[in-house]
């Protein structure tokens, strides 16, 4: 592999046991793009990002950033990397305002003694980075000292997002972001996804929602039974399409060449035959 | 951790929130927080209407000292109740320490009288049990995993037992003098040193609570303990801390009291324990964690302090006192889901 991409998933495999979970799955992202990653459940995204962001290690290949093979033995490792993830649950504190939220296990400490010896919060730096950072990409928290549980689901969405985002050096990670929110709330959050994108992050997107993917990825890449099926370009496939790959009814092309020398040898389309060993359950849904 | 991003290219002025923020939030607030401090002080104008004998020197300098060996022990619990946890031990600890501290001056006087150094010896004697038995209880809790209704539960029984083992269950009153007299001197005539030393700690635990990122680990903790891993908080470490100091804040108390009763007595802070978690879920914080303010602990410590005293003056049998405490208790964690409700 010669791919220079910011995020390289190189043949990654994962067994658990006598059961495969991953098999041989090749994708990319670069700065500036969202990549979509569809599959039905137990397809095999879950355990994917789990490699991606550092919870568990491949079996076999590896993750590149950069071009540069990365070995990540724990999620602080992977965020090192400047790789951040939004899973579903958000892993927000409910009682406590934006700010705090914004800042945790990164608070700023006040620059005078206190702050270095006694720990000193400087909240007012802290809260005009938060409404800076939330202003950036257009969220519409309106007031930054409300507690996230009197928030709507929408901006908690939002506010996990935009906090991945502001900590990530490069590569956004997100869990099923739209699954929960109510019509007018998914379109903000891929507004915000599309913000996150242009400020230069390379994105990935977990969804079940083709429409969402649709209407934010730029490439989708498609698993099933712990394989790729499909990797194609947006403009070249409808819902219909990606649904066929998912299901197994219809298969596709197992890259688009959207990048020179994407294509590594003998990865098309391994579309888990009958016989192939069952994919090991491992989505968290 | 890097810096956040410089923002490129023009962004409109933050909307910065007002401190204090919106008025319907302060109203909430008010009923959420504001209503304990009515009642504290309609029981004390309330007893100061039914007897003549409350609103005095005497009652004061009583109430303070009676306030003041609970509340060093709320200070520690409302840390320990915010992270999520819950420390029964406290109230026992309590007393080790002090049998313990006053079993080393015992031991070192000689011809009836100690030195300062024999006082100090005893001091940090309790000092120390206090703290030891905050780590030992942080430790299996953080560490060890086990629950800390079990933990402390159990270091409750030891440090009990302990505690009557030093001298067969009886009081050591062969402690220095000056140890009594320390205790129940009075500031300026007003200010007894024990209510001067908790008027400190109220001061420090507040500030360390509300402004600093030992208070914002201790919230979020125990607000949201996966969020808090993942964001890579040193959370056993903080656990370990706040049962640390949650026992240290025993020993201290340990010391007050001791010194206020002029010996140390086996039996000192039985009852402080539950009075202490009380008085910190009065004042509003959440057993469940992520919740409360250290004002709202000292005024439960007070609103169960004058009903103690308060209900002695007047004449009711004290034992209503543990009567009203149960009635507010159970009140005030009713009103503070109503006002929830309504804010959500």
């Amino acid at each position: 592999m010669t791919s220079t991409a910011t995020l390289s998933v190189c043949g990654v495999s994962k067994h658990f046991g006598g059961l495969q979970a991953l098999r041989d799955v090749t994708l990319h992202v670069n700065r500036g793009e969202v990549v979509g990653l569809v599959g039905d459940n137990g397809a095999g995204k879950s355990t994917l990002m789990k490699i991606i962001a550092g919870v568990q290690q491949p079996s076999g290949g590896h993750v590149a950033i950069d071009g540069e093979p990365a070995v990540f033995t724990s999620p602080a490792e992977a965020a090192a990397a400047g790789i951040s993830t939004v899973y579903q649950d958000l892993a927000l504190a409910m009682e406590r305002d934006v700010v705090a939220n914004f800042f945790l296990g990164r608070e700023i400490l006040a620059g005078h003694w206190l702050g270095r010896q006694l720990g000193w919060l400087d909240r007012r730096t802290m809260r005009e980075r938060t409404a800076r950072e939330l202003a950036q990409l257009h969220t519409r928290i309106p007031d930054i000292g409300a507690r996230c549980k009197d928030l709507s689901g929408g901006q908690r969405q939002a506010l996990a997002i935009a906090r991945a985002s502001a900590w990530c050096e490069r590569v956004l990670l997100l869990d099923e972001p739209t699954s929960a929110l109510g019509v007018e709330q998914q379109r903000e959050v891929l507004d915000l996804i599309r913000r996150v994108r242009d400020l230069g992050t390379a994105v990935i997107l977990v969804s079940h929602q083709m429409l969402d993917v649709l209407a934010v990825c730029d490439r989708i890449t498609v698993l099933r039974l712990g394989a790729v099926v499909a990797s194609v370009e947006r403009e070249d496939v409808s819902a219909d399409d990606l649904i066929g790959y998912i299901t197994g009814s219809k298969v596709g092309p197992a890259r688009a060449s959207s990048e020179p020398g994407g294509a590594a040898p003998g990865d098309d389309a391994p579309a888990g035959g009958p016989g192939a060993a069952g994919p090991a359950e491992t989505d968290g849904e | 951790m890097r810096e956040v991003r410089p923002v490129s290219g023009p962004v409109a002025a933050p909307p910065l929130a007002p401190a204090g923020g919106r008025p319907a939030d302060r109203r909430a607030w008010l009923l959420r927080e504001g209503w304990t401090g009515l009642v504290l002080v309609a029981l004390i104008v309330g007893f100061s209407i039914w007897s003549p004998d409350f609103l005095t020197k005497l009652n004061w300098l009583n109430t303070s000292s009676t306030a003041t060996e609970v509340l060093l022990l709320a200070l520690g619990e409302t840390f320990v109740i915010i992270a999520g946890g819950i420390d029964l031990s406290v109230g026992a600890v309590l007393g080790l320490s002090g049998m313990a501290g006053g079993r080393v001056m015992a031991a070192l006087m000689s011809g009836g009288t100690g030195t300062a150094l024999t006082v100090a010896a005893g001091f940090a004697t309790a000092l120390a049990v206090g703290l030891a038995f905050g780590l030992l209880n942080g430790g299996l809790i953080a560490r060890c995993h086990i629950p800390a209704f079990v933990v402390t539960l159990g270091t409750l029984g030891i440090a009990t037992g302990l505690g009557n083992l030093i001298y067969n269950g009886q009081e050591i009153s062969a402690i220095p003098a000056w140890v009594g007299a320390f205790g129940n001197k009075n500031l300026l005539g007003w200010i007894p040193v024990p209510v001067l030393i908790a008027a400190v700690l109220c001061v420090v635990t507040g500030l360390a609570l509300a402004k600093t990122r030992y208070g914002a680990y201790t919230y979020a903790i125990g607000d949201n303990r996966e969020a808090a891993i993942r964001a890579g908080l040193p959370w056993q470490r903080h656990l370990v801390k706040i049962y640390a100091v949650s026992g240290l804040l025993a020993g201290i108390d340990g010391v007050l009291v001791m010194s206020r009763l002029g010996a140390a007595s086996p039996t000192s802070g039985v009852t402080d324990n539950l009075n202490a978690i009380a008085a910190v879920v009065i004042g509003g914080a959440s057993l469940f964690g992520g919740r409360g303010k250290m004002i709202g602990s000292i005024i439960g410590t007070l609103i169960i302090s004058v009903l103690l005293t308060g209900l002695i003056i007047v004449n009711v049998p004290p034992y209503w006192q543990e009567v009203a405490v149960g009635v507010v208790l159970i009140t005030a964690v009713y009103i503070d889901q109503y006002t929830g409700r309504l804010r959500r």
